[in-house]
C-alpha cells in the first residue's frame, strides 16, 4: 500500500466533536441476528431438526462496536463492500433494527429510501401505494393530501399513478420512491443504495434536491457504491469493514484509502459511475 | 421500533454555540432512542400512541382490501354472502340429515347466526396470519408497530362480517323468532369474539414468521374448531358430564351466550358473559406480548 494506507485513515477514527448539534449519534453500536440456514423455517421442519438435535442457526455480527456522529445539515456518505454492515446500520438508525448492544440517538423526523425502494403492494396502483407508506410513516391524510401533487410532479408520473406498480418499469419506481423519501419534509434522509434508477436527467434533479435539502440543515445518510456520487454529495465518509469503522474523515481521503484496499485503480470508471 | 420516543417541548438544548448560531431555531421537537431490547414488550404507552397515531393506516389497508374484493358493489356484496350462506346451507342438511329431520324450529337461524359469528373470528385469524411475512417491503423500510398489520386485518372481517348480519336478521325474522332487549347482548359478545380473535390474529401472524407452514395448519384447526364450538348444535345438548367441555373451549361460552342472546332471545348466562370476558382478555394479553416482544426481530426474519 502506498502512503495512505487503511489502517492510517483508521488512525483517526473519532471525528472532532462537531460544531454543529448531532443529527445522529452512534455509541458503540454492534448489530448481531441469528440467521436461520433453512430456506423456508417451517414448523415441520424444526420438529424433525430437534428430533435429530441439529443446529441450522448462524449468528451472523453485522456491525461491531460502532461509534460516530452526523451533525445536523452534513451529508455522510457510507462506504464499503458487500456485506459490510452498510444496510444493517442505516436500518438501525431508522428504527427498524434495534441494536444489541450500544445506543443510537436520533433527532428528528427520519425518511428512509432504503435497497428495497417505496411501495408495499405491487398490485395496488401508486397511488395507493403513496398513501399506504406516507400513513405507515406517520403522516396523517391531510399532510399527505398537500404533499401529494408535489410528490408526482417531482417523480414525473402523473399519468401513472393510478396504474398498478407492477406495470412501473425499475426508473419510474425508484423514481417514485426517491419522490416520496424526500418529499416527505424528513430531518434526515437514510438512503440506501437507491439512486442507481433514474435516467441522467432524473439523477441530476435528485443530486440537487439533495443538496437543497442540505441546505436547509436536513442531514443525509447516504450509502453508495459510486464514488463519483460520494465525492459530489458527501461531507463526510465513513467507511465500513466486516462491520467496523475502518475510516471517518473527508471523503477524498476515505475514498483513496478503500480504493488502495479494495485495489481498484482511481481510473477504474465502473466504480466511479455506478451510483 | 423505537423503545422510547421523547417529545422535547422547549427544543434540547445541548449546544450552546449552536443556538448561538441559529441551528438550534427549527431543532427539531422528536428525538428517538434506540437501545438493545430483546424479547421483551416495548414500553407499553409510547407503543399504544404509536399504534394510535397511525390507525389511519390499518383502516386506510383495509379500505383498500376491500375495495379489492368489490366490497360495496352488489356482485361483491352477493360473493360475500353466498359463501357463508351456501356454507351455511351444506351444515344444515349436513345436521339435518344427523339428527333425523329432527330440529328445533329457529335452528336454521342459530346454525347460520353461529356461522356468521365464527366467520368474524376464523378469517381475522386466517387472514391476519399471513399479514406479517406479505408485509415485507414496508416492514423492511418503515419502523412503524407492526401490530397494525393484523389489526388491519380484523377491520377487514369486521367490515365485512356487517352484511351478514343483515341477511341473518332477515332469516330471523322469517323464522318467527324473537327480537327483543336481550338481543342487545349480542353487542358485548360481539366485542368479546373482536377482542379475543385479535389476540390470536398477532399471535398467528407472529408465529407465521418463524414457522412459514403455520398458515397450512389453521384450515384444519378451524374447522375442527368449528365442530367443537355451539354452533352445529345447541349448548344444551351436551351430554351430561361434559359441560366443561364449553368451558375450555374460548369459544365455547361466547358463542353460547351469543346463540342465546341473539337466536333465543332470553338473557345469556352470567357465567358464559363471564368466561367468555375472561377468556377474550387472555387471548389479547399472550397474543399482545407475545406479538410485540417479537416484532423487532421480524425485519431479520423476512
Amino acid at each position: 500500500m502506498s502512503s495512505l494506507s487503511a489502517s492510517d485513515v483508521a488512525a483517526t477514527p473519532a471525528p472532532p466533536a462537531p460544531e454543529r448539534p448531532a443529527s445522529i449519534k452512534v455509541e458503540n453500536v454492534s448489530i448481531s441476528y441469528q440467521s436461520t440456514l433453512q430456506a423456508t423455517p417451517t414448523l415441520i421442519g424444526t420438529m424433525s431438526r430437534l428430533r435429530r438435535r441439529k443446529k441450522i442457526r448462524k449468528e451472523v455480527r453485522a456491525v461491531r462496536d460502532v461509534s460516530f456522529e452526523v451533525p445536523r445539515g452534513t451529508v455522510l456518505g457510507v462506504i464499503g463492500a458487500n456485506g459490510a454492515g452498510k444496510s444493517t446500520l442505516v436500518r438501525a438508525m431508522a428504527g427498524i433494527l434495534p441494536p444489541t448492544s450500544g445506543r443510537l440517538e436520533v433527532h428528528g423526523r427520519v425518511s428512509t429510501l432504503l435497497a428495497l425502494g417505496v411501495g408495499f403492494d405491487r398490485k395496488l396502483t401508486g397511488r395507493q401505494n403513496v398513501l399506504l407508506g406516507g400513513l405507515a410513516a406517520g403522516l396523517d391524510r391531510d399532510q399527505l393530501a398537500a404533499k401529494y401533487d408535489e410528490i408526482v410532479a417531482f417523480a414525473e408520473l402523473e399519468e401513472y399513478m393510478d396504474m398498478p406498480m407492477r406495470t412501473y418499469s425499475a426508473g419510474m419506481y425508484g423514481r417514485l420512491a426517491f419522490s416520496v423519501a424526500v418529499n416527505m419534509e424528513p430531518d434526515i434522509l437514510l438512503i440506501d443504495e437507491a439512486l442507481s434508477v433514474g435516467d441522467a436527467h432524473f439523477k441530476q434533479k435528485s443530486f440537487a434536491k439533495m443538496r437543497e435539502l442540505c441546505d436547509q440543515a436536513h442531514t443525509i445518510v447516504l450509502v453508495s457504491h459510486g464514488m463519483r456520487a460520494m465525492r459530489q454529495l458527501a461531507d463526510e465518509v465513513l467507511w465500513l469493514d466486516k462491520g467496523q469503522v475502518r475510516g471517518y474523515g473527508k471523503p477524498g481521503q476515505v475514498i483513496k484509502a478503500y480504493r488502495e484496499f479494495m485495489r481498484v485503480s482511481e481510473a477504474d470508471e465502473a466504480s466511479e459511475e455506478d451510483v | 421500533m423505537s423503545t422510547e420516543t421523547v417529545k422535547h417541548d422547549p427544543p434540547p438544548q445541548e449546544n450552546p454555540a449552536a443556538i448561538a448560531d441559529g441551528w438550534a431555531d427549527a431543532y427539531t421537537p422528536e428525538v428517538n432512542v434506540y437501545v438493545p431490547h430483546r424479547t421483551t414488550v416495548p414500553p407499553l404507552r409510547p407503543y399504544l400512541a404509536e399504534l394510535w397515531r397511525r390507525r389511519d393506516f390499518a383502516v386506510e389497508m383495509a379500505r383498500m382490501r376491500l375495495r379489492a374484493q368489490h366490497y360495496g358493489t352488489v356482485f361483491g356484496m352477493t360473493w360475500l354472502l353466498l359463501g357463508p350462506l351456501c356454507l351455511g346451507g351444506v351444515y344444515f342438511v349436513l345436521v339435518d340429515i344427523l339428527r333425523g329431520g329432527q330440529h328445533p324450529p329457529g335452528f336454521f337461524a342459530h346454525l347460520l347466526g353461529g356461522i356468521f359469528a365464527y366467520q368474524l373470528f376464523a378469517e381475522s385469524v386466517r387472514r391476519s396470519a399471513a399479514s406479517v411475512t406479505s408485509g415485507g417491503k414496508l416492514i423492511l423500510n418503515t419502523a412503524f408497530p407492526r401490530a397494525l398489520l393484523p389489526i388491519s386485518e380484523v377491520i377487514t372481517s369486521i367490515v365485512r362480517f356487517g352484511p351478514m348480519m343483515v341477511l341473518y336478521a332477515v332469516i330471523h325474522v322469517l323464522s318467527g323468532l324473537p327480537v327483543n332487549l336481550n338481543t342487545l347482548w349480542a353487542l358485548l359478545i360481539f366485542a368479546e369474539i373482536v377482542v379475543f380473535a385479535s389476540g390470536l390474529s398477532l399471535l398467528m401472524a407472529a408465529l407465521q414468521v418463524y414457522f412459514r407452514d403455520v398458515k397450512e395448519f389453521l384450515p384444519y384447526l378451524m374447522r375442527v374448531w368449528l365442530y367443537l364450538s355451539p354452533v352445529l348444535w345447541y349448548a344444551d345438548e351436551v351430554p351430561h358430564g361434559y359441560g366443561w367441555l364449553l368451558y375450555v373451549n374460548p369459544l365455547g361460552p361466547m358463542l353460547t351466550a351469543w346463540s342465546e342472546s341473539l337466536n333465543q332471545g332470553i338473557t345469556p348466562g352470567g357465567n358464559w358473559l363471564l368466561v367468555g370476558a375472561g377468556w377474550a382478555v387472555l387471548g389479547l394479553i399472550v397474543g399482545f406480548v407475545f406479538f410485540t416482544s417479537r416484532e423487532r426481530e421480524f425485519a431479520v426474519r423476512l
